[in-house]
């Protein structure tokens, strides 16, 4: 029978013979995943649910990421209870200083290879279907179950195909994409359903590029993004993957619930509007706009691609005079290579501020939140209504040549306009 | 399970998590600690109206984004009954499922209640009266309807650990 690459995955870590998409199956995980927002209220659950110990510790993560460092006594208390649950339980902790935002962070250290279930309780572990593995958000009590015993419940989803073609042109990136596919299929256009992205054009994306990608299939509604290891997957697991691994794919005749094409060099840049990530037009339609805040990091676009990207556009240019930009390396790892290449010199010298790296003002929490009335251009996954702090600023979503050249500009512009 | 309640409409396609509980009280780790954050950035006068068992009423794809548990941990922490929608976030869905907070997806029912009004819901029976008409719930698959007999997932583990 022919299978999706979701359906061989899920296959894998069940006990079944077949899958029939909608069915409700036990998934064994290989990696789980908590951060000091969701471990917390996790650890409870599982204290409730009688058990003791995780159930296989080499199989546990724990990162301190939303509210790292800590800004204020109650996030230090979370924070504490991280590191003390983890410690108790024998696991995998990355603390301040050692580590990152969580999704950037479990791909960096080879915890995420091809073909593997990682339930995270994070919505944008879906972030982790770049690698081809089944990497998907659940909440505390998923995740819960999924310490205990290793497992959580999951109806077998059904994949939308999207094919991209095309050569992208300068200053089209993986955001772009994804944010095509939001505008196009809606907030809601993937929901219960897996994106899978294939064809040229997805052959043709880095590996930060498809981080990005499948970081906002959540903004779809869907369980995850997936790309199917090629290449570009090998390259950058060599010297990184923490376990063997295969290459498998989708079977050319299996079925899909729908199919979405893509030509890449028929896109421009584009800008997702308050107050919902699907509100997508062209960078052209939304020039002008007056940006009181860029901020160029998160588990989707704080990378070094994202960072080279900027340095292109701030290198030479001062930030306006009336807009702040705030810029945060995803992990440790990219921070200090960013350092070594020069980047945050030329960030700095621009008069952008360089951050730890935090999931920070992205979810609203702390370092750099929006005032009434403003407006932030930011290469974060979601525009919420109040996203980044108030609920009267405005949150623009774009890639990370648009946020910087609207740094210099205090505007949007179109990139080329600041290059 | 039977729940008798009133209906408290929360009106807008696509209410996401974070308007329902901003990221700002994310902090905190006690579901009745978080009770007086629940629809701070959407309408913090929802609360006034809440009751024990009330039914929230909502539309297409509530719950979606973030997958934070303490939306539906501060709606039961305020006694909601069962959350009655057009349709669902994924998240979200399964984390009332997962804390035995019962949600049903029937448009027909959602669009016909009225705010202030009561509702009856039986899911063995798979019925929900609204203003005198019913209409039928389809049934959730066996793991899932297993799950919500035993309590929600909490409960459902301690059992498996116990076996």
């Amino acid at each position: 029978m022919a299978l999706t690459l979701t359906e061989k995955i899920l296959l894998a870590h069940t006990d079944r013979d077949e899958l029939t998409p909608g069915e409700v199956v036990l998934v064994r995980c290989d990696v789980v995943m908590a951060n000091d927002v969701s471990g917390p209220v996790a650890f409870r659950a599982m204290k409730k649910m009688g058990a003791e110990r995780v159930f296989d510790p080499s199989k546990v993560v724990m990162v301190a990421d939303h509210f790292m460092p800590a800004k204020d006594a109650r996030s230090a208390g979370l924070l504490k209870s991280l590191k003390d649950w983890s410690d108790e339980q024998g696991v995998t902790y990355y603390g301040q200083g050692r580590g990152g935002i969580e999704h950037t962070l479990l791909a960096e250290e080879g915890w995420v290879t091809p073909g593997i279930v990682l339930a995270g309780g994070d919505s944008h572990t879906c972030t982790h279907g770049a690698l081809g593995a089944f990497g998907t958000g659940l909440g505390s009590t998923d995740i819960a179950a999924c310490l205990a015993l290793g497992e959580f419940w999951q109806a077998v989803p059904e994949t939308i195909l999207v094919r991209l073609t095309g050569d992208r042109s300068k200053y089209v990136t993986g955001k772009d994409v994804i944010l095509a596919v939001i505008g196009q299929i809606g907030v809601a256009g993937g929901t219960n359903q897996v994106l899978e992205f294939t064809g040229e054009g997805a052959a043709g994306l880095s590996m930060d590029e498809r981080l990005a990608v499948a970081n906002m299939a959540v903004e779809a509604g869907s369980e995850t993004g997936l790309f199917a290891a090629d290449e570009v997957t090998g390259k950058y697991l060599e010297g990184r993957a923490r376990r063997p691994w295969t290459a498998e794919a989708s079977d050319p005749d299996a079925h899909f619930s729908g199919v979405l094409d893509i030509d890449l060099s028929a896109l421009a840049p584009l800008v997702s509007k308050p107050h919902s990530p699907g509100n997508v037009v062209p960078v052209s339609d939304a020039t002008g706009t007056k940006i009181d805040q860029v901020y160029i990091g998160n588990c989707s676009n704080g990378t070094m691609t994202d960072l080279r990207q900027t340095a292109e556009m701030l290198r030479g240019h001062k930030v306006h005079a009336d807009t702040r930009a705030i810029i945060v390396p995803a992990t440790q790892d990219i921070y200090r290579r960013a350092m070594a290449e020069g980047l945050l010199d030329i960030f700095v010298e621009a008069g952008a501020i360089v951050s730890t790296p935090t999931c920070g003002a992205c979810f609203g929490g702390h370092n750099g939140v929006m005032g009434p009335g403003e407006n932030a251009l930011t290469t974060t996954n979601r525009n919420f209504k109040g996203r980044m702090g108030s609920g009267e600023a405005g949150v623009f979503l774009a890639n990370a040549y648009v946020a910087a050249a609207a740094a210099v500009a205090g505007e949007i512009v179109e990139p080329h306009e600041v290059h | 399970m039977i729940i008798d309640g009133t209906a408290v409409v929360i009106e807008g396609d696509n209410i996401d998590t974070d308007v329902l509980y901003p990221g700002s009280f994310l902090n905190i780790d006690d579901p009745d600690a978080m009770k007086p954050y629940l629809f701070e950035g959407l309408d913090p006068g929802i609360r006034d109206r809440l009751e024990p068992s009330c039914v929230l009423v909502v539309r297409d794809n509530f719950g979606s984004g973030s997958s934070r548990e303490h939306v539906p941990l501060a709606m039961k922490a305020w006694g909601v009954g069962c959350v009655l929608g057009h349709s669902f976030a994924r998240i979200f869905h399964r984390n009332c499922i997962n804390l035995g907070l019962p949600v049903v997806t029937s448009p027909r029912a959602a669009a016909a209640a009225v705010a202030g009004e009561r509702i009856h819901i039986d899911t063995d029976e798979g019925a929900i009266e609204v203003s005198d008409e019913r209409y039928e719930i389809a049934p959730l698959p066996e793991f899932m309807a297993e799950m919500i007999d035993s309590g929600g997932l909490v409960e459902w583990v301690r059992g498996r650990l116990k076996a």
